[in-house]
């Protein structure tokens, strides 16, 4: 929070008090504002915050413990397809979902185990290849696996899942006070905000800790780390499997808000976009992860939204489809940040100490 | 005199190269003891294969009484041994205070549990180890930098940071490789003095140094490796007067000593 309230521009460093009320109120009426655009927009803002939780989990990888990671949306993948299998009408289960999310969010950790142990000793280009080869092999499983015996729907995925039910409050109706309606869609923004806020909270919690120097050391210089003690095979795979659990819950919110996953959705592009969000945000601290989501997960829509009216009104057709469009206008803000900015758009230093427990805080110097 | 550390007939190739041949020394607790020696005459490989960094292709190294474990650095750490490397190994994006902090890594204890709660020892735990990273940056003269990205620090105070981030690890045995390489005068005199308070305050130091005037006033025993052999080891006075010595460093041409 610290970070994101430091990242605000101007506000930030005069009056972090009022810039971290504007965050809040800027978060908390978001939805409001979307709505006024349309319907559509809310539902826009509610796949930001799913982003927002995968960079916020893929930087624990990648930003905080520098292993480049290709595949990370495997496990978003692994938790939709937790929740899919045990709230879904394709088993016949339907298990309620504070039992469904631990289970997602293990999984999903497990996972990040057994890419973990065999890219053990593995770094950069190559760590990239096999943690993308890992990605795909969880989508090609999720693709085939519907034959001798259908586990996942292959290609046709899995319909009719549950929604989120907190306390027999199903998010996914319309909640009614008295006159006043609350649609759907809002209810799952303020719970994904939810979900954010305590992702960002602990992720804080886990960078200024012991393990997240050790990271960020392991980061810097590997054989110093050693030289220092720190147990690389133990951390390493500490960063994937906590990674990954951020990426698993995520998966599980993801399939019950769409009711619907298919392999499709978990492509390598999925994982690149993730990545770009880290990046262009500025890796390894908190508040770039949150903004690369946001800016990337809104641009493309609101550019896609102007693009096509534009492109009927000049060539009376639409010549780009609006997914190619995405990836497109992806690469191109990638392209501008590294040759403008490279260090992405908040290089805001992280910092792994409490500033507080200085014995003598700032004093002036001769 | 208690022996702290005994290696014992190790050896190490690389290929043919056989950059340590059938080394064995002693060093007792509370000295400086310095081992110098020719370019590539195998120094730096001994601190690598005594931490762990590298395996040893023969002999063991038997430390506070039992044997250390090859190829673990992790363990010999945990043991009570650290180190500092020859071309400085800062993490570089980290702040001073932070390199000395994650030094302590290893005497702390805090679980992911109690990190994501933030439990009272969590909290406690990590207050002493900015405290005692401040402490340590204070020792070594650098704490008024304490928040500056190391990167940033001249290189004479990113050598005596990289001794903070080594003594954070509470070590027995400091062994230090060339730190006063590419230091001036000035520097050269604090850091004499910072290492007298190291071994003043109880930890053995093993020295790797090519500053002649540094290893004779500062060792209390000298050990002279040459194409990875032991060729000497005495106290200084002694050791400078050796003609097998002498010959080693005039008759390969190398860097001279007094
Ligand atoms: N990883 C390695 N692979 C191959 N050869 C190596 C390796 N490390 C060291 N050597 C060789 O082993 C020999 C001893 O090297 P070492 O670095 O231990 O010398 P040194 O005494 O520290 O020299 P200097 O005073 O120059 O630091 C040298 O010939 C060096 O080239
Ligand atoms: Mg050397």
């Amino acid at each position: 929070m610290n970070e994101l309230v430091a990242a605000v521009p101007w506000l930030g460093r005069r009056n972090p008090m009022a810039a971290r009320w504007l965050i809040i109120v800027l978060a908390l009426a978001a939805p409001l504002i979307a709505m006024m655009f349309g319907r559509s927009w809310v539902r826009v803002l509610d796949f930001a915050l799913l982003y927002m939780m995968l960079a916020l989990g893929l930087n624990v990888v990648v930003g905080f413990a520098g292993l480049l990671d290709l595949g990370y949306i495997a496990f978003y993948a692994v938790g939709a397809y937790t929740f899919a299998f045990l709230a879904s009408p394709h088993f016949g289960v339907h298990w309620p979902f504070w039992a469904v999310l631990p289970l997602g969010a293990a999984f999903a950790a497990l996972a990040g185990i057994a890419l973990g142990f065999p890219v053990l000793r593995l770094r950069g280009d190559y760590l990239a290849i096999v943690t993308l080869g890992f990605g795909e092999i969880i989508r090609i499983f999720m693709n085939n696996l519907n034959y001798p015996i259908n586990i996942t729907n292959g290609p046709q995925g899995i319909n009719m899942i549950d929604p989120i039910v907190l306390f027999g409050w199903d998010l996914s109706r319309t909640l009614k006070i008295g006159d006043f309606t609350i649609n759907s869609l809002y209810l799952y923004y303020y719970f994904f905000l939810l979900c954010v806020a305590g992702s960002i909270l602990l992720i804080q919690r886990l960078q200024i800790s012991r393990i997240g120097r050790a990271w960020a050391a392991m980061r810097d210089d590997e054989l110093a780390a050693k030289a220092i003690g720190i147990n690389i095979r133990n951390m390493k795979l500490l960063a994937f499997s906590l990674g990954a659990t951020f990426g698993g819950v995520a998966g599980c919110l993801f399939g019950a808000f769409q009711g619907f996953v298919s392999p499709e959705s978990f492509s390598l592009m999925e994982s690149i976009a993730v990545l770009t969000m880290v990046v262009f945000g500025g890796m390894g601290n908190i508040a770039g992860a949150v903004v690369g989501a946001l800016v990337l997960a809104l641009l493309p829509e609101v550019l896609r939204d102007i693009a096509v009216p534009i492109q009927q009104m000049l060539f009376d057709r639409v010549l780009l489809d609006p997914e190619v469009l995405r990836m497109l206008l992806l690469s191109l803000a990638m392209i501008l940040m590294m040759l403008l900015r490279p260090v992405g758009l908040i290089p805001a230093k992280a910092r792994y100490a409490h500033p507080e427990h200085l014995p003598r805080k700032k004093e002036a110097r001769p | 005199m208690i022996t702290l550390l005994e290696a014992r007939g190790i050896g190490k190739r690389f290929g043919g190269l056989t950059a340590l041949d059938d080394v064995s020394l002693t060093i007792n607790k509370g000295e400086v003891y310095g081992l110098i020696g020719p370019n590539g005459a195998g120094k730096t490989t001994l601190f690598n294969v005594l931490t762990g960094a590298y395996m040893p292709d023969g002999g063991e190294f038997v430390f506070n009484g039992s044997q250390l474990p090859t190829g673990k650095p992790h363990k010999v750490v945990g043991r009570g041994i650290a180190r500092t490397f020859q071309n400085i190994r800062l993490f570089r994006e980290l702040t001073a205070l932070e390199n000395v902090m994650a030094g302590h890594h290893i005497r702390t204890r805090a679980g992911i549990w109690g990190i994501l709660t933030q439990s009272r020892f969590t909290r406690e735990e990590e207050r002493l180890t900015t405290e005692r990273a401040y402490e340590l940056l204070d020792y070594v003269g650098i704490a008024h930098l304490a928040e500056a990205v190391s990167k940033n620090l001249s290189y004479g105070d990113q050598r005596r940071l990289e001794i903070a981030r080594a003594l954070a690890t509470e070590p027995h045995l400091l062994a230090l490789d060339e730190p006063a390489a590419g230091m001036n005068a000035t520097e050269t005199a604090q850091l004499r003095r910072l290492i007298d308070q190291i071994r003043h305050d109880g930890v053995t130091v093993l020295l790797i140094e090519h500053d002649v005037k540094l290893v004779m006033g500062l060792c209390d025993r000298v050990a002279v490796l040459d194409f990875g052999r032991k060729i000497a080891e005495d106290v200084p006075s002694v050791v400078q007067r050796d003609p097998k010595v002498i010959e080693a460093y005039l008759g390969g041409g190398h860097k001279h000593v007094a």
